[in-house]
């Protein structure tokens, strides 16, 4: 199914009051890549995604959904196989309760209530979450939020997975949970995050933003390796890359 | 308005009670919504002179406390707090109607007295007389506990959204409806965010109260609206990713079945002969009656 | 000021409702037909911010007391007439079932008294004159237009915020009035509400002006967005109100019938405004307000009377006492159901927790 790429060409972007957001943007996503979208805070990683899913229209460039042109016409369309995550759960979560809220996408898609309901169940029960199906969202804790936002996405079985800083606000447990679940999805995902572990683990593409431009866009491993390419972008080597601090200062005595 | 913290405290405590399970809490939300509006139409229509009839009244919320086991202390203590307002205008009844309303007569109350044990001469005879302000004020404050009870009641034991789902199958417009739900959810978030300004103002100036000066007060405030703004965008945003179009529907099976038919044809039937007939005069005959003869 | 339903009695309680409804219906149907579907999350966020700026008070000065951000004007500013309009039922909505504020049959009066006023009178006819749509499409450069606006708001805001607030402590009056429930005579009353409401109207319409300037210089867009995209230069203002007195009228009309037979109800009412001739005489508010005095002095008519002093009001009384004669009757009966039901509860509760 080559129909689930995702493709920029020369993406401009600049905010009303003058910002520039997006510079010169070029890359393509193929079917069932898993993509990092790393950068210092204010690179551009959420600009970049809201063209994704047709919130903000380039100034000047392309993008491309699937075998769409996202344009005004489509956007229709290429929303429905788009699923994004947002940062803030509370924006996602809107309606009274946990059902009520993962079963919107399906009603609106005009999905027959019985299988609206073994949805929603589904869902839920994907992001691990079945038994808060009754709650309300207020009464949620942060990583509960974030799993039952992933389930409203889920529900409208989207072919490509767009999230912002998905692990942010999550304790270990959580996070975890969370990073196993994205390494079973079968979608496409495009990720941003700060969370360079997460990335290291979950995709095995990255693009590093800086300042609305695109610095590199390689393979995971070889990009957290060069240490003067991360550092220039504001970034730093994944935890997990670095030399345990205990273990290597135990040695050396 | 000016107690908001407490009132809030309240919002979420309330919520949390509209969780419990009970036969009550379980009934369709529209029984409980029609007998409520019953109940507080049915008590307001009482002649402003009433008390005694509308005595039996609290039958209602002292079922609905023990059935749904609702605290009664907090709800009464709530009462209390509301109390001041009801008061305020309702004491102005005693000052401007003065006419005697209702004459006691001593002799009858030595003479019950005597009656149940009570011996000792209990002075002059005369009357008692009180006037219709001070019955009407009475009434007042009567009236005031029920309503203000019944619809304490119908939260606690149905919840927001289902109050708003019965709404909805009244027939009030669904635009309505649907503000009333997004009012209720974004509540709980913007509060946080306004209490978290707050808090972190009055760290910086080491001031504990919440109150500042006009300026400060209106940056925040303006920020505080900016924000909201921004967020009601990124809401819409997300409800377009999942094919939002204009419109919201939502699942929601509800039955109004039998128990909800008996629940509020039941209530129905009693407040109406509440209504029709003075059951505590009556009794309060009948006791004499036996008392005395 | 917040209606009870203590206060009111059905026939107003009841004709408040219809005509509440009706607007809710009319402004339902005017935002499904010409709304943006933005605008959805935005009202409801918004009434949520209504709830939340009341976290934040500031401090008003001399008098020690605070105040906070009102409601009515600044939603219709920010959004039109239609939507403030509900936005406002639904925050008093609220109110009325979570914080028992007003009560649920004064429901009616209280979104009527706080977002009628506000929405459909102050907004469109006072702030509107003022700010006009041209000038909140504000340019950078021209220094003097932009204080010339900036006074235009103000003066709008605050003019705006004083009737609407003054014309809804009327209609607190009129409704307690009508509902006869109250023994509060239509003057005292009218002296008492009006000033106060004349100083939370100033205050309001402050806030108000100084939170839509601070929006107006931060994101301009907003406020021209909101004022083009409700055309309530369209909607005939008249038509509303002569369709709103017409249901009032109906349902009133309809509801006293059905109170005819209780004389305290609308045509005590009616007698009682029709003593509003006090209002002319230039003494009027002094005896009023000297009987006030002289009622505080001592309690009349309430105590022991010996039987010797008092003959002339006992054989008065006497004749009261004729209809009334169950009173004892009926405190002791009354006494006894109140334990009776109170009763009830407990031995409900004792066997729910066995
Ligand atoms: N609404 C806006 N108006 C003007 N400029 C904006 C707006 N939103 C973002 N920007 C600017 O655009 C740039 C990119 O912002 P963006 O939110 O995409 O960063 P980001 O990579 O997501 O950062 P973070 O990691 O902090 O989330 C920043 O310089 C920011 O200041
Ligand atoms: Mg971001």
């Amino acid at each position: 199914m080559s129909h689930h790429i995702v493709q920029a060409d020369n993406l401009h972007y600049t905010y009303p009051d003058g910002t520039v957001g997006l510079n010169k943007i070029n890359f393509k996503i193929h079917h069932g890549e898993s993509v990092a979208l790393v950068g210092s805070n204010g690179a551009g990683k959420s600009t970049l995604l809201l063209h994704l899913i047709g919130s903000l229209a380039p100034t000047d460039g392309d993008i491309r959904i699937g075998d769409f042109p996202l344009n005004k016409k489509n956007l229709k369309l290429v929303r429905r196989s788009v699923g994004m995550v947002f940062q803030d759960p509370d924006d996602q979560l809107f309606m009274p309760t946990v059902f009520d809220d993962v079963a919107f996408g399906p009603i609106n898609l005009g999905i027959p209530e019985k299988e609206v309901e073994q949805r929603v169940m589904d869902s839920l029960e994907t992001v691990g979450v079945p038994h808060l199906i009754r709650r309300s969202p207020h009464k949620l804790s942060g990583g509960e939020k974030r799993a039952v936002a992933i389930a409203t996405v889920l529900a409208t079985t989207p072919d490509i997975l767009i999230m912002d800083e998905p692990s942010s606000n999550l304790d270990p447990s959580s996070r975890r949970r969370l990073i196993n679940l994205l390494k079973t999805f079968t979608h496409t995902k495009i990720i941003a995050t700060h969370d360079l572990d997460m990335a290291l683990e979950v995709c095995s593409r990255t693009i590093i933003l800086d300042r609305g431009q695109i610095v590199a866009d390689g393979l995971t491993k070889e990009l957290f390796i060069d240490e003067n390419l991360l550092k220039t972008s504001g970034l730093e080597k994944p935890l997990t890359m670095q030399r345990c601090p205990v273990c290597s200062n135990y040695s050396k005595i | 308005m000016s107690n908001l913290q407490n009132n809030l405290f309240d919002i979420f405590y309330i919520d949390t009670l509209a969780c419990r399970q009970s036969w009550i809490h379980s009934l369709d939300p529209r029984a409980k919504v029609l007998t409520t509006l019953i109940f507080v139409g049915i008590v307001v229509s009482f002649d402003k002179y009433e008390i005694a009839m509308l005595i039996p009244f609290f039958i209602y919320p002292a079922v609905a406390i023990a059935l749904a086991d609702l605290p009664f202390v907090y709800l009464a203590k709530k009462m209390l707090l509301l109390l001041p307002f009801a008061f305020f205008i309702g004491i102005f009844n005693p000052l401007m109607d003065n006419k005697t309303l209702i004459t006691f007569d001593l002799k009858d109350i030595v003479d019950l007295m005597e009656f149940i044990g009570f011996k000792e001469n209990i002075g002059k005879m005369g009357t008692i007389d009180i006037s219709g302000g001070w019955v009407s004020f009475l009434s007042i404050m009567i009236r005031f506990c029920l309503t203000v009870g019944a619809a304490l009641i119908l939260i606690s034991t149905t919840g927001f959204d289902a109050v708003c789902l019965a709404l909805q199958r009244f027939g009030v417009p669904r635009p309505f409806i649907v503000q009333l739900m997004f009012l209720y959810r974004y509540m709980f978030v913007l509060i946080d965010e306004a209490s978290r300004m707050v808090r972190a103002r009055s760290l910086r100036t080491f001031d504990n109260s919440n109150q500042m000066r006009f300026g400060i007060f209106i940056s925040m405030v303006g920020q505080l609206l900016l924000r909201t703004m921004d967020r009601a965008q990124r809401i819409h945003l997300a409800m377009c990713c999942r094919g939002f179009e204009g419109d919201i529907q939502m699942l929601r099976a509800i039955n109004f079945g039998v128990p909800e038919t008996l629940f509020t044809a039941g209530w129905t039937s009693l407040f109406v002969i509440l209504r029709l007939y003075n059951i505590p005069v009556k009794l309060g005959m009948m006791i004499e009656n036996l008392l005395l003869s | 000021m917040h209606m009870a339903d203590a206060l009111i009695s059905p026939a107003v309680g009841g004709t408040m409702w219809a005509v509440t409804a009706g607007l809710i219906g009319y402004c339902s149907k005017k935002v499904k037909n010409e709304m943006d579907d933005q605008k959805i999350p935005l009202m409801g966020v918004l009434g949520a911010f209504i709830f939340a700026s009341q976290m934040i008070n500031f401090t008003i000065p001399i008098t020690g007391s605070s105040g906070h951000l009102g409601g009515g004007m600044i939603l219709a500013i920010l959004l039109g007439p239609h939507i403030a309009f509900l936005t406002m039922a639904s925050v008093l909505t609220v109110q009325a079932l979570f914080f028992a504020d007003g009560g649920l049959l004064a429901l009616g009066c209280n979104i009527f008294n706080l977002g009628f006023f506000p929405c459909f009178i102050a907004y469109p006819l006072i702030y509107k004159t003022f700010v006009k749509d041209a000038d909140t499409n504000y340019m950078r450069s021209n220094s003097i237009d932009f204080k010339k606006t900036e006074r235009k708001i103000l003066a709008g805001s605050i003019i705006g915020a004083i009737v609407a607030l003054q014309m809804g402590a009327f209609a607190v009056v009129i409704e307690t009035l009508f509902s006869g429930i109250s023994e509060l005579p239509f003057t005292t009353f009218l002296m008492l509400m009006q000033p106060i409401h004349l100083a939370i109207g100033v205050v309001e319409g402050l806030t108000t002006a100084a939170v839509v300037l601070f929006i107006w210089k931060a994101r301009p867009e907003i406020l021209s967005s909101a004022s083009s995209s409700s055309p309530i230069g369209r909607t005939p203002i008249f038509k509303v109100v002569v369709g709103l007195a017409a249901a009032a009228l109906i349902t009133g009309g309809a509801l006293s019938w059905f109170a005819s037979s209780n004389p305290d109800g609308l045509e005590w009412a009616m007698f009682k405004t029709a003593g509003v001739e006090e209002l002319e005489s230039p003494d009027g508010i002094h005896t009023s307000l000297s009987a006030i005095q002289e009622k505080t002095a001592f309690l009349p008519d309430y105590g022991f009377k010996s039987g010797e002093s008092n003959e002339l009001s006992e054989s008065s009384a006497e004749s009261v006492k004729v209809e009334l004669g169950t009173s004892v009757s009926g405190v002791v009966g009354g006494i006894l159901t109140l334990i009776f039901a109170v009763a009830i509860g407990f031995a409900l509760r004792q066997k729910k927790s066995n």
